[in-house]
């Protein structure tokens, strides 16, 4: 009799086990496209963590920053930005680097440009990736070591993380 | 296979600012999607991308996979003299990259 009750005990205990160990690995399967595609970056950045890493204390001033993009990008895969600073670009007063952020891509710095007082007008234009709808930023490092910046937000309706083709 | 073109005005006068437009032909794979059999594709993307005239490099720019595949770049530059436009670029493969064509430039007095 107790020979009974301990092997019914024993499987009631078996099948709790391989229960809870199908249920693992349903989680696991279900989890793992979106660690596939490191999906991760779906949180957005704050404007602090966008520029630190980049301008490590020096003076940051909104201003003189234009950005040109569709308000709407149907297609995160592409989409045209341009960037304008105001700067007289002579060689004592110049814009040296010109550096695409986005708030929510795996990559947060999309592009970084070397311009000079060669260049004449400070002035570029791209086509970038975007994952989704955010807030895109525009920062220039002038010739002084100073930064301006400038922001954009784009509504994206397709990202470009997930779409194969 | 020509993989680079480059387009600026027809007639550009000595000093004078001109917009190039520059064209790369590149998947520029992010390294995020998969292909048709689900496997990912690696990340190969174009690292460093230069622009000389003449002696002077006038353009330089680091893209990452949050640039676009074929990638298309606009710039303006000052032109003084005919000089010759060196573009080269490297990827994460190490292919390279290189283009030349001649910047023509007219003197200013000729207009």
């Amino acid at each position: 009799m107790t020979l009974v009750q301990t092997t019914r005990h024993l499987t009631r205990r078996l099948w709790l086990q391989h229960g809870a160990r199908l249920g693992l690995a349903w989680a696991a399967v279900q989890a793992w496209p979106a660690q596939a595609q490191k999906m991760e970056s779906g949180r957005l950045l704050s404007l602090a963590e966008m520029l630190d890493p980049i301008t490590q204390g020096a003076p940051v001033r909104q201003q003189d920053v234009r950005i040109t993009a569709p308000i709407l990008a149907d297609n995160g895969s592409l989409v045209p930005m341009t960037v304008q600073v105001q700067s007289p670009m002579t060689a004592a007063d110049h814009v040296s680097h010109v550096y695409l952020l986005s708030q929510r891509n795996p990559v947060t710095r999309m592009a970084v440009f070397q311009l000079g007082p060669w260049n004449g007008r400070a002035e570029i234009s791209t086509r970038v990736r975007l994952a989704g709808t955010q807030t895109v930023v525009a920062l220039a490092r002038l010739s002084s070591g100073e930064f301006r910046y400038g922001q954009m937000d784009i509504i994206v309706t397709e990202s470009a993380c997930v779409d194969a083709s | 296979m020509n993989l680079i073109r480059m387009q600026w005005p027809e007639r550009i006068t000595a000093g004078e600012v001109v917009k190039v437009r520059l064209l790369v032909q590149h998947p520029m794979d992010t390294g995020y999607l998969q292909d048709l059999l689900g496997k990912l594709v690696p990340r190969n993307v174009i690292r460093l991308l230069t622009c000389t005239l003449g002696p002077q490099e006038v353009f330089r720019v680091e893209p990452s996979s949050g640039i676009a595949a074929n990638p298309l770049f606009e710039f303006f530059v000052r032109a003084t003299d005919t000089a010759e436009m060196r573009v080269e670029w490297v990827d994460d493969r190490g292919n390279r990259g290189e283009f030349r064509q001649t910047l023509t430039v007219w003197p200013a007095a000729s207009k």
